[in-house]
Protein backbone atom coordinates (compact mmCIF):
# COMPACT_ATOMS: atom_id res chain seq x y z
CA UNK A 1 0.00 0.00 0.00
CA UNK A 2 1.22 3.47 -0.81
CA UNK A 3 1.52 6.06 1.91
CA UNK A 4 -1.08 8.82 2.07
CA UNK A 5 -0.24 11.73 -0.21
CA UNK A 6 0.46 15.13 1.20
CA UNK A 7 -1.86 17.95 0.24
CA UNK A 8 -1.44 18.99 -3.37
CA UNK A 9 1.20 21.69 -3.30
CA UNK A 10 1.16 22.97 -6.82
CA UNK A 11 1.88 26.69 -7.08
CA UNK A 12 -1.07 28.86 -8.03
CA UNK A 13 0.88 31.42 -10.07
CA UNK A 14 -1.86 33.96 -9.55
CA UNK A 15 -1.35 37.64 -8.97
CA UNK A 16 -4.17 39.35 -7.12
CA UNK A 17 -4.57 42.97 -6.22
CA UNK A 18 -6.36 42.48 -2.93
CA UNK A 19 -6.86 46.21 -2.44
CA UNK A 20 -9.11 46.22 -5.52
CA UNK A 21 -11.33 43.69 -3.76
CA UNK A 22 -11.36 45.37 -0.37
CA UNK A 23 -12.08 48.70 -2.03
CA UNK A 24 -15.44 47.32 -3.18
CA UNK A 25 -16.76 47.06 0.37
CA UNK A 26 -18.31 49.66 2.63
CA UNK A 27 -16.20 50.34 5.69
CA UNK A 28 -16.75 52.25 8.92
CA UNK A 29 -13.37 51.93 10.62
CA UNK A 30 -13.19 52.61 14.34
CA UNK A 31 -10.42 54.77 15.76
CA UNK A 32 -8.93 51.91 17.75
CA UNK A 33 -7.99 48.46 16.59
CA UNK A 34 -10.21 45.56 17.62
CA UNK A 35 -7.22 43.26 16.97
CA UNK A 36 -3.94 43.06 18.84
CA UNK A 37 -0.86 40.89 19.13
CA UNK A 38 -0.74 39.64 22.70
CA UNK A 39 3.05 39.13 22.90
CA UNK A 40 5.10 40.60 20.01
CA UNK A 41 8.13 38.57 21.02
CA UNK A 42 6.25 35.38 20.13
CA UNK A 43 5.82 36.55 16.51
CA UNK A 44 9.47 37.56 16.32
CA UNK A 45 11.03 34.62 18.07
CA UNK A 46 8.75 31.61 17.99
CA UNK A 47 6.81 31.87 14.76
CA UNK A 48 8.97 31.35 11.67
CA UNK A 49 5.93 30.60 9.47
CA UNK A 50 3.99 33.84 10.18
CA UNK A 51 0.94 31.96 8.94
CA UNK A 52 -1.47 34.82 9.63
CA UNK A 53 0.25 36.92 6.98
CA UNK A 54 -0.71 34.21 4.47
CA UNK A 55 -4.14 32.83 5.37
CA UNK A 56 -5.83 36.08 6.41
CA UNK A 57 -8.31 36.76 3.58
CA UNK A 58 -7.88 40.53 3.99
CA UNK A 59 -4.11 40.51 4.49
CA UNK A 60 -4.60 42.38 7.74
CA UNK A 61 -1.28 41.08 9.12
CA UNK A 62 2.02 42.03 7.54
CA UNK A 63 5.51 41.41 8.85
CA UNK A 64 7.52 44.60 8.45
CA UNK A 65 10.87 45.52 9.92
CA UNK A 66 10.73 42.88 12.60
CA UNK A 67 7.22 43.53 13.80
CA UNK A 68 3.68 42.54 12.95
CA UNK A 69 1.56 45.35 11.59
CA UNK A 70 -2.22 45.11 11.86
CA UNK A 71 -4.32 46.81 9.20
CA UNK A 72 -7.51 46.33 11.22
CA UNK A 73 -9.40 48.85 9.07
CA UNK A 74 -9.68 46.26 6.29
CA UNK A 75 -10.63 43.34 8.53
CA UNK A 76 -13.51 41.20 7.23
CA UNK A 77 -14.21 39.99 10.79
CA UNK A 78 -14.09 36.30 9.91
CA UNK A 79 -12.17 35.19 13.03
CA UNK A 80 -9.71 32.92 11.21
CA UNK A 81 -6.64 34.57 12.77
CA UNK A 82 -7.86 34.02 16.31
CA UNK A 83 -8.45 30.32 15.68
CA UNK A 84 -5.48 29.55 13.44
CA UNK A 85 -2.68 31.60 15.02
CA UNK A 86 -0.36 28.70 15.92
CA UNK A 87 0.45 30.38 19.23
CA UNK A 88 -2.95 31.74 20.19
CA UNK A 89 -1.24 35.11 20.15
CA UNK A 90 -4.02 37.28 18.71
CA UNK A 91 -6.44 39.16 20.90
CA UNK A 92 -9.55 39.20 18.79
CA UNK A 93 -12.74 41.12 19.37
CA UNK A 94 -15.51 42.29 17.18
CA UNK A 95 -15.32 46.00 16.35
CA UNK A 96 -17.64 48.15 18.42
CA UNK A 97 -21.28 48.10 17.38
CA UNK A 98 -21.84 49.94 14.10
CA UNK A 99 -18.14 49.87 13.11
CA UNK A 100 -16.18 47.71 10.70
CA UNK A 101 -17.24 46.26 7.39
CA UNK A 102 -20.92 46.66 6.45
CA UNK A 103 -22.02 44.21 3.75
CA UNK A 104 -24.82 45.15 1.39
CA UNK A 105 -25.40 41.88 -0.49
CA UNK A 106 -24.12 38.34 0.23
CA UNK B 1 -37.85 50.66 26.65
CA UNK B 2 -38.27 48.29 29.58
CA UNK B 3 -35.12 47.31 31.43
CA UNK B 4 -36.17 43.70 31.66
CA UNK B 5 -37.41 41.50 28.82
CA UNK B 6 -38.75 38.02 28.55
CA UNK B 7 -35.94 37.28 26.10
CA UNK B 8 -32.84 38.88 24.65
CA UNK B 9 -31.60 37.57 21.31
CA UNK B 10 -27.95 38.26 20.49
CA UNK B 11 -27.47 38.47 16.74
CA UNK B 12 -29.94 39.24 13.95
CA UNK B 13 -29.14 36.30 11.70
CA UNK B 14 -31.30 33.45 10.52
CA UNK B 15 -31.34 31.64 13.88
CA UNK B 16 -31.75 34.68 16.09
CA UNK B 17 -34.50 36.24 14.02
CA UNK B 18 -36.36 32.94 13.82
CA UNK B 19 -36.31 32.72 17.61
CA UNK B 20 -37.33 36.37 17.99
CA UNK B 21 -40.20 36.07 15.49
CA UNK B 22 -41.65 33.03 17.19
CA UNK B 23 -41.38 34.43 20.71
CA UNK B 24 -42.71 37.87 19.80
CA UNK B 25 -45.61 36.22 18.00
CA UNK B 26 -46.52 34.46 21.25
CA UNK B 27 -46.60 37.77 23.08
CA UNK B 28 -43.23 37.59 24.82
CA UNK B 29 -41.27 40.83 25.12
CA UNK B 30 -38.20 40.35 22.96
CA UNK B 31 -35.20 42.49 22.08
CA UNK B 32 -32.76 41.56 19.31
CA UNK B 33 -29.28 43.07 19.53
CA UNK B 34 -27.30 43.35 16.32
CA UNK B 35 -23.76 44.70 15.97
CA UNK B 36 -24.06 45.70 12.29
CA UNK B 37 -25.56 48.90 10.92
CA UNK B 38 -28.62 46.81 10.05
CA UNK B 39 -29.54 43.12 10.22
CA UNK B 40 -27.50 41.34 7.56
CA UNK B 41 -24.65 43.86 7.48
CA UNK B 42 -22.35 41.29 9.06
CA UNK B 43 -23.99 38.15 7.75
CA UNK B 44 -22.39 36.16 4.98
CA UNK B 45 -23.85 33.08 3.37
CA UNK B 46 -23.09 31.37 0.08
CA UNK B 47 -26.65 32.14 -0.56
CA UNK B 48 -29.07 29.22 -0.34
CA UNK B 49 -32.12 29.63 1.88
CA UNK B 50 -34.33 26.57 2.24
CA UNK B 51 -38.05 26.99 2.03
CA UNK B 52 -39.38 24.35 4.43
CA UNK B 53 -37.69 25.54 7.63
CA UNK B 54 -38.64 29.14 6.93
CA UNK B 55 -42.19 28.22 6.09
CA UNK B 56 -42.68 26.64 9.49
CA UNK B 57 -42.40 30.20 10.76
CA UNK B 58 -43.92 32.34 8.04
CA UNK B 59 -46.25 30.52 5.63
CA UNK B 60 -45.72 31.52 2.01
CA UNK B 61 -42.95 33.91 2.98
CA UNK B 62 -41.69 33.77 -0.61
CA UNK B 63 -44.57 35.97 -1.67
CA UNK B 64 -43.18 38.94 0.21
CA UNK B 65 -39.56 38.26 1.18
CA UNK B 66 -36.74 39.73 -0.93
CA UNK B 67 -35.36 36.61 -2.63
CA UNK B 68 -33.05 36.26 -5.59
CA UNK B 69 -33.99 33.13 -7.57
CA UNK B 70 -35.73 29.84 -6.82
CA UNK B 71 -33.12 27.12 -7.38
CA UNK B 72 -34.30 24.71 -10.09
CA UNK B 73 -31.02 23.01 -10.79
CA UNK B 74 -28.19 21.81 -8.58
CA UNK B 75 -24.98 20.93 -10.38
CA UNK B 76 -21.97 19.07 -9.07
CA UNK B 77 -18.54 19.19 -10.61
CA UNK B 78 -15.58 16.96 -9.95
CA UNK B 79 -12.85 19.24 -11.14
CA UNK B 80 -9.33 18.62 -12.35
CA UNK B 81 -6.99 21.34 -13.51
CA UNK B 82 -8.16 21.34 -17.14
CA UNK B 83 -11.42 19.41 -16.98
CA UNK B 84 -14.40 18.41 -14.91
CA UNK B 85 -16.78 15.50 -14.62
CA UNK B 86 -20.18 17.04 -14.10
CA UNK B 87 -23.62 15.95 -13.07
CA UNK B 88 -26.76 17.76 -12.07
CA UNK B 89 -30.36 17.47 -11.08
CA UNK B 90 -32.95 19.84 -12.47
CA UNK B 91 -36.60 19.71 -11.51
CA UNK B 92 -39.61 21.66 -12.75
CA UNK B 93 -41.28 21.04 -9.40
CA UNK B 94 -38.66 23.35 -7.91
CA UNK B 95 -39.69 26.10 -10.33
CA UNK B 96 -43.13 26.48 -8.81
CA UNK B 97 -44.71 26.85 -5.41
CA UNK B 98 -43.89 25.88 -2.78
CA UNK B 99 -40.30 25.72 -4.19
CA UNK B 100 -37.37 23.93 -2.60
CA UNK B 101 -34.85 26.68 -1.94
CA UNK B 102 -33.83 30.14 -3.06
CA UNK B 103 -30.69 32.14 -3.52
CA UNK B 104 -30.85 35.21 -1.30
CA UNK B 105 -28.79 38.21 -0.30
CA UNK B 106 -28.65 38.17 3.45
CA UNK B 107 -28.05 41.92 3.46
CA UNK B 108 -31.60 42.25 2.12
CA UNK B 109 -33.34 39.16 3.46
CA UNK B 110 -32.31 39.68 7.07
CA UNK B 111 -33.56 43.26 7.03
CA UNK B 112 -36.94 42.00 5.84
CA UNK B 113 -36.94 39.20 8.42
CA UNK B 114 -36.10 41.71 11.17
CA UNK B 115 -39.00 43.92 10.03
CA UNK B 116 -41.29 40.90 10.37
CA UNK B 117 -40.00 40.43 13.92
CA UNK B 118 -40.65 44.11 14.65
CA UNK B 119 -44.18 43.80 13.27
CA UNK B 120 -44.67 40.84 15.61
CA UNK B 121 -43.61 43.05 18.52
CA UNK B 122 -39.87 42.52 18.90
CA UNK B 123 -37.50 45.44 19.38
CA UNK B 124 -34.46 45.45 17.07
CA UNK B 125 -31.40 47.35 18.29
CA UNK B 126 -28.66 47.79 15.67
CA UNK B 127 -25.07 49.02 15.96
CA UNK B 128 -24.69 47.44 19.36
CA UNK B 129 -22.17 44.82 20.37
CA UNK B 130 -22.88 42.41 23.20
CA UNK B 131 -19.60 42.05 25.05
CA UNK B 132 -20.62 39.47 27.60
CA UNK B 133 -23.46 37.76 29.35
CA UNK B 134 -24.33 38.96 32.82
CA UNK B 135 -24.19 35.95 35.12
CA UNK B 136 -25.62 35.99 38.64
CA UNK B 137 -25.75 33.00 40.97
CA UNK B 138 -24.97 30.55 38.22
CA UNK B 139 -27.53 31.82 35.76
CA UNK B 140 -27.49 34.16 32.82
CA UNK B 141 -29.68 37.14 33.63
CA UNK B 142 -28.83 39.56 30.84
CA UNK B 143 -26.16 41.00 28.58
CA UNK B 144 -23.58 43.77 28.74
CA UNK B 145 -23.35 45.87 25.59
CA UNK B 146 -20.77 48.40 24.46
CA UNK B 147 -23.18 51.27 25.04
CA UNK B 148 -23.06 53.45 28.14
CA UNK B 149 -25.51 52.05 30.69
CA UNK B 150 -25.93 49.29 28.18
CA UNK B 151 -26.87 46.43 30.48
CA UNK B 152 -30.08 44.65 29.54
CA UNK B 153 -31.86 42.00 31.55
CA UNK B 154 -34.11 39.10 30.59
CA UNK B 155 -35.37 35.73 31.75
CA UNK B 156 -33.59 34.05 28.88
CA UNK B 157 -30.74 35.02 26.56
CA UNK B 158 -30.63 33.40 23.12
CA UNK B 159 -27.04 33.26 21.85
CA UNK B 160 -27.28 33.58 18.07
CA UNK B 161 -23.95 35.34 17.72
CA UNK B 162 -22.68 33.31 14.81
CA UNK B 163 -19.79 30.99 14.07
CA UNK B 164 -17.25 32.77 16.25
CA UNK B 165 -19.54 32.07 19.18
CA UNK B 166 -17.65 34.27 21.58
CA UNK B 167 -20.41 34.40 24.19
CA UNK B 168 -20.99 30.69 24.73
CA UNK B 169 -17.21 30.26 24.79
CA UNK B 170 -17.07 32.86 27.58
CA UNK B 171 -19.69 30.83 29.43
CA UNK B 172 -17.52 27.73 29.08
CA UNK B 173 -20.00 25.90 26.83
CA UNK B 174 -17.17 25.10 24.44
CA UNK B 175 -13.47 25.73 24.00
CA UNK B 176 -12.07 27.80 21.16
CA UNK B 177 -12.82 26.01 17.87
CA UNK B 178 -9.90 24.15 16.42
CA UNK B 179 -8.75 25.13 12.91
CA UNK B 180 -10.10 21.82 11.65
CA UNK B 181 -13.57 22.57 13.02
CA UNK B 182 -14.18 25.54 10.74
CA UNK B 183 -13.84 26.25 7.05
CA UNK B 184 -12.57 29.59 5.83
CA UNK B 185 -14.52 30.75 2.80
CA UNK B 186 -14.06 33.77 0.57
CA UNK B 187 -16.62 34.96 -1.92
CA UNK B 188 -17.36 37.69 -4.42
CA UNK B 189 -20.49 39.05 -6.00
CA UNK B 190 -20.09 39.57 -9.74
CA UNK B 191 -22.62 41.79 -11.50
CA UNK B 192 -24.09 40.60 -14.81
CA UNK B 193 -27.38 41.30 -16.63
CA UNK B 194 -30.09 38.79 -15.72
CA UNK B 195 -30.56 37.65 -19.35
CA UNK B 196 -26.87 36.84 -19.58
CA UNK B 197 -27.06 34.79 -16.39
CA UNK B 198 -30.13 32.95 -17.69
CA UNK B 199 -28.50 32.20 -21.02
CA UNK B 200 -25.23 31.00 -19.57
CA UNK B 201 -26.90 28.79 -16.98
CA UNK B 202 -29.69 27.56 -19.25
CA UNK B 203 -32.42 29.02 -17.05
CA UNK B 204 -35.96 30.19 -17.60
CA UNK B 205 -36.44 33.84 -16.64
CA UNK B 206 -36.20 34.31 -12.90
CA UNK B 207 -35.03 30.77 -12.14
CA UNK B 208 -31.70 29.90 -10.57
CA UNK B 209 -28.98 27.26 -10.45
CA UNK B 210 -26.24 26.28 -8.04
CA UNK B 211 -22.92 24.59 -8.74
CA UNK B 212 -20.84 22.85 -6.08
CA UNK B 213 -17.29 22.13 -7.17
CA UNK B 214 -14.96 19.56 -5.64
CA UNK B 215 -11.35 18.71 -6.29
CA UNK B 216 -8.93 21.10 -7.97
CA UNK B 217 -11.16 24.01 -6.96
CA UNK B 218 -9.77 23.64 -3.43
CA UNK B 219 -6.46 22.11 -4.55
CA UNK B 220 -7.71 18.90 -3.00
CA UNK B 221 -8.24 20.47 0.42
CA UNK B 222 -11.42 19.46 2.26
CA UNK B 223 -13.92 22.01 1.06
CA UNK B 224 -15.87 23.17 -1.96
CA UNK B 225 -16.10 25.97 -4.39
CA UNK B 226 -19.52 27.21 -5.39
CA UNK B 227 -21.27 29.32 -7.98
CA UNK B 228 -24.81 30.53 -7.29
CA UNK B 229 -27.02 32.60 -9.54
CA UNK B 230 -28.75 35.68 -8.17
CA UNK B 231 -30.99 38.04 -10.12
CA UNK B 232 -28.22 40.24 -11.46
CA UNK B 233 -25.21 38.83 -9.69
CA UNK B 234 -23.29 35.61 -9.51
CA UNK B 235 -21.94 34.55 -6.15
CA UNK B 236 -18.65 32.76 -6.55
CA UNK B 237 -16.66 31.49 -3.64
CA UNK B 238 -14.38 28.85 -2.27
CA UNK B 239 -13.82 27.48 1.19
CA UNK B 240 -11.73 24.81 2.84
CA UNK B 241 -10.84 23.69 6.34
CA UNK B 242 -8.88 26.45 8.02
CA UNK B 243 -6.34 23.87 9.22
CA UNK B 244 -5.58 22.87 5.63
CA UNK B 245 -5.51 26.42 4.26
CA UNK B 246 -2.94 27.19 6.92
CA UNK B 247 -0.94 24.02 6.27
CA UNK B 248 -1.03 24.46 2.50
CA UNK B 249 -0.04 28.14 2.86
CA UNK B 250 -2.84 29.30 0.61
CA UNK B 251 -3.82 32.91 0.25
CA UNK B 252 -7.61 32.60 0.07
CA UNK B 253 -8.05 35.44 -2.45
CA UNK B 254 -5.50 33.79 -4.74
CA UNK B 255 -7.47 30.56 -4.56
CA UNK B 256 -10.60 32.51 -5.49
CA UNK B 257 -8.86 34.04 -8.52
CA UNK B 258 -7.52 30.61 -9.46
CA UNK B 259 -11.09 29.33 -9.47
CA UNK B 260 -12.31 32.28 -11.50
CA UNK B 261 -9.61 31.66 -14.10
CA UNK B 262 -10.35 27.93 -14.43
CA UNK B 263 -11.39 27.04 -17.99
CA UNK B 264 -14.65 25.50 -16.68
CA UNK B 265 -15.55 28.65 -14.75
CA UNK B 266 -14.19 31.53 -16.82
CA UNK B 267 -16.88 31.54 -19.54
CA UNK B 268 -19.68 31.49 -16.96
CA UNK B 269 -18.50 34.64 -15.21
CA UNK B 270 -17.02 36.50 -18.17
CA UNK B 271 -17.42 40.29 -17.87
CA UNK B 272 -18.89 39.88 -14.39
CA UNK B 273 -18.00 43.02 -12.48
CA UNK B 274 -16.92 42.41 -8.87
CA UNK B 275 -19.06 44.49 -6.50
CA UNK B 276 -18.38 43.05 -3.04
CA UNK B 277 -15.81 40.75 -1.41
CA UNK B 278 -16.40 38.60 1.67
CA UNK B 279 -14.70 36.24 4.05
CA UNK B 280 -16.47 34.11 6.59
CA UNK B 281 -15.99 31.02 8.69
CA UNK B 282 -18.33 28.08 8.31
CA UNK B 283 -18.82 25.63 11.18
CA UNK B 284 -17.54 22.23 10.01
CA UNK B 285 -17.06 20.41 13.29
CA UNK B 286 -20.35 18.61 12.84
CA UNK B 287 -22.06 16.47 15.42
CA UNK B 288 -19.01 16.02 17.64
CA UNK B 289 -18.41 19.76 17.88
CA UNK B 290 -21.92 20.78 18.93
CA UNK B 291 -21.38 22.51 22.28
CA UNK B 292 -23.52 22.61 25.38
CA UNK B 293 -26.78 24.06 24.05
CA UNK B 294 -28.62 24.98 27.20
CA UNK B 295 -27.76 26.57 30.52
CA UNK B 296 -29.62 28.39 33.24
CA UNK B 297 -31.32 31.28 31.46
CA UNK B 298 -29.51 30.72 28.18
CA UNK B 299 -29.67 28.73 24.92
CA UNK B 300 -27.33 28.55 21.89
CA UNK B 301 -28.63 28.38 18.31
CA UNK B 302 -27.46 28.37 14.69
CA UNK B 303 -23.81 28.69 13.66
CA UNK B 304 -22.88 29.51 17.26
CA UNK B 305 -23.85 25.92 18.03
CA UNK B 306 -21.99 24.51 14.97
CA UNK B 307 -25.31 23.56 13.36
CA UNK B 308 -24.18 23.16 9.74
CA UNK B 309 -24.45 20.11 7.52
CA UNK B 310 -21.36 20.63 5.40
CA UNK B 311 -21.89 17.56 3.24
CA UNK B 312 -25.18 18.99 1.94
CA UNK B 313 -24.16 22.66 2.29
CA UNK B 314 -27.22 23.17 4.51
CA UNK B 315 -26.99 25.77 7.25
CA UNK B 316 -29.72 28.36 7.02
CA UNK B 317 -32.39 25.69 7.51
CA UNK B 318 -30.63 24.28 10.56
CA UNK B 319 -30.29 27.82 11.91
CA UNK B 320 -33.95 28.72 11.41
CA UNK B 321 -35.12 25.41 12.86
CA UNK B 322 -32.88 25.68 15.91
CA UNK B 323 -34.10 29.23 16.53
CA UNK B 324 -37.71 28.12 16.29
CA UNK B 325 -37.23 25.13 18.60
CA UNK B 326 -35.38 27.28 21.12
CA UNK B 327 -38.25 29.77 21.03
CA UNK B 328 -40.79 27.02 21.60
CA UNK B 329 -38.88 25.82 24.65
CA UNK B 330 -38.65 29.38 25.99
CA UNK B 331 -42.38 29.93 25.44
CA UNK B 332 -43.05 26.74 27.38
CA UNK B 333 -40.68 27.81 30.16
CA UNK B 334 -42.41 31.20 30.19
CA UNK B 335 -45.73 29.49 30.89
CA UNK B 336 -44.13 27.53 33.71
CA UNK B 337 -42.43 30.65 35.03
CA UNK B 338 -39.04 28.97 35.39
CA UNK B 339 -35.97 29.29 33.18
CA UNK B 340 -33.30 26.98 34.47
CA UNK B 341 -31.45 24.52 32.23
CA UNK B 342 -34.04 21.92 33.21
CA UNK B 343 -37.00 23.82 31.77
CA UNK B 344 -35.03 24.93 28.72
CA UNK B 345 -33.72 21.44 27.98
CA UNK B 346 -36.78 20.72 25.85
CA UNK B 347 -34.96 22.77 23.21
CA UNK B 348 -32.10 20.31 23.14
CA UNK B 349 -34.45 17.36 23.26
CA UNK B 350 -36.52 18.62 20.33
CA UNK B 351 -33.41 19.54 18.38
CA UNK B 352 -32.11 15.99 18.82
CA UNK B 353 -35.42 14.60 17.59
CA UNK B 354 -35.42 16.88 14.56
CA UNK B 355 -33.59 16.51 11.25
CA UNK B 356 -30.99 18.95 12.57
CA UNK B 357 -29.16 16.64 14.96
CA UNK B 358 -30.16 13.50 13.09
CA UNK B 359 -28.44 14.73 9.93
CA UNK B 360 -25.39 15.95 11.82
CA UNK B 361 -25.17 12.53 13.43
CA UNK B 362 -25.51 10.73 10.11
CA UNK B 363 -22.47 12.54 8.71
CA UNK B 364 -20.52 12.87 11.92
CA UNK B 365 -17.44 11.12 10.51
CA UNK B 366 -17.60 12.36 6.92
CA UNK B 367 -15.54 15.54 7.27
CA UNK B 368 -12.93 13.73 9.35
CA UNK B 369 -12.72 10.95 6.76
CA UNK B 370 -11.99 13.43 3.97
CA UNK B 371 -9.50 15.24 6.15
CA UNK B 372 -7.53 12.15 7.10
CA UNK B 373 -7.87 10.55 3.65
CA UNK B 374 -6.95 13.28 1.16
CA UNK B 375 -6.98 10.73 -1.65
CA UNK B 376 -10.75 11.08 -2.05
CA UNK B 377 -10.44 14.65 -3.32
CA UNK B 378 -6.81 14.56 -4.35
CA UNK B 379 -6.56 11.32 -6.30
CA UNK B 380 -9.97 9.89 -7.03
CA UNK B 381 -11.29 13.06 -8.66
CA UNK B 382 -8.27 13.23 -11.03
CA UNK B 383 -8.67 9.45 -11.64
CA UNK B 384 -12.30 9.96 -12.66
CA UNK B 385 -11.35 12.78 -15.01
CA UNK B 386 -8.50 10.76 -16.46
CA UNK B 387 -10.68 7.68 -17.02
CA UNK B 388 -13.36 9.64 -18.87
CA UNK B 389 -10.73 11.51 -20.82
CA UNK B 390 -9.20 8.22 -21.96
CA UNK B 391 -12.48 6.57 -22.88
CA UNK B 392 -13.91 9.60 -24.69
CA UNK B 393 -10.80 10.71 -26.57
CA UNK B 394 -10.96 8.95 -29.95
CA UNK B 395 -7.49 8.33 -31.23
CA UNK B 396 -7.41 4.90 -32.89
CA UNK B 397 -6.49 3.06 -29.70
CA UNK B 398 -8.85 0.23 -28.80
CA UNK B 399 -11.17 0.55 -25.80
CA UNK B 400 -9.64 -2.61 -24.34
CA UNK B 401 -6.24 -0.95 -24.42
CA UNK B 402 -7.64 2.26 -22.93
CA UNK B 403 -9.28 0.36 -20.11
CA UNK B 404 -5.98 -1.33 -19.44
CA UNK B 405 -4.15 2.01 -19.39
CA UNK B 406 -6.67 3.48 -16.95
CA UNK B 407 -6.36 0.48 -14.66
CA UNK B 408 -2.57 0.58 -14.74
CA UNK B 409 -2.44 4.27 -13.96
CA UNK B 410 -4.78 3.91 -11.02
CA UNK B 411 -2.94 0.88 -9.68
CA UNK B 412 0.36 2.72 -9.91
CA UNK B 413 -0.95 4.89 -7.09
CA UNK B 414 -3.48 2.69 -5.33
CA UNK B 415 -3.69 -1.04 -4.70
CA UNK B 416 -6.97 -2.81 -5.35
CA UNK B 417 -7.11 -3.49 -1.65
CA UNK B 418 -6.83 0.19 -0.71
CA UNK B 419 -9.41 1.11 -3.36
CA UNK B 420 -11.84 -1.37 -1.88
CA UNK B 421 -11.11 -0.16 1.60
CA UNK B 422 -11.67 3.48 0.62
CA UNK B 423 -14.95 2.61 -1.06
CA UNK B 424 -16.10 0.84 2.08
CA UNK B 425 -14.98 3.70 4.33
CA UNK B 426 -16.80 6.24 2.16
CA UNK B 427 -19.97 4.18 2.24
CA UNK B 428 -19.72 3.80 6.00
CA UNK B 429 -19.28 7.55 6.50
CA UNK B 430 -22.46 8.48 4.64
CA UNK B 431 -24.73 5.46 5.03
Amino acid sequence: MKSEPAINNKPLNIEVNLDDKLFLNRWKPDEDSHLAIIDPSVCAGKCPGKDCTVFCPAKVYEWRNGRMTIGYEGCLECGACRIACPHGNIRWRYPRGGYGVQFRLA
Amino acid sequence: MPDKFDAIVVGAGAAGLAAAYKMAGEGLSVVVIERGDYPGAKNVMGGVLYRSAMEELIPEFWKEAPLQRPVVEQRFWLMDSQSAVTTSYKAQEWAREPYNCFTVFRGQFDQWFARKCAEAGAIIINETLVESCIVENGRVVGVRTNRPEGDLYANVVVLADGVNSMLSKQLGFHKEWEPRQVALAVMEELKLPSEVIEERFNLDPGMGATIEIYGDSTLGMVGTAFIYTNKEHISIGVGALLSQIRQRKVRPYELLEYLKSHPMVRPLIKNGKPVEYYAHLIPEGGYNAVPQLVGNGVVVVGDAAQLVNGIHREGSNLAVTSGRLAAEAIIRAHKMGAFTARELSTYEENLRNSFVMKDLKKYKNASHLLETNPQYLNEYIPFTNMALHEMLTVDGISKWQKQKTIKERVLQQRSLFSLGKDLYKAWKAVK
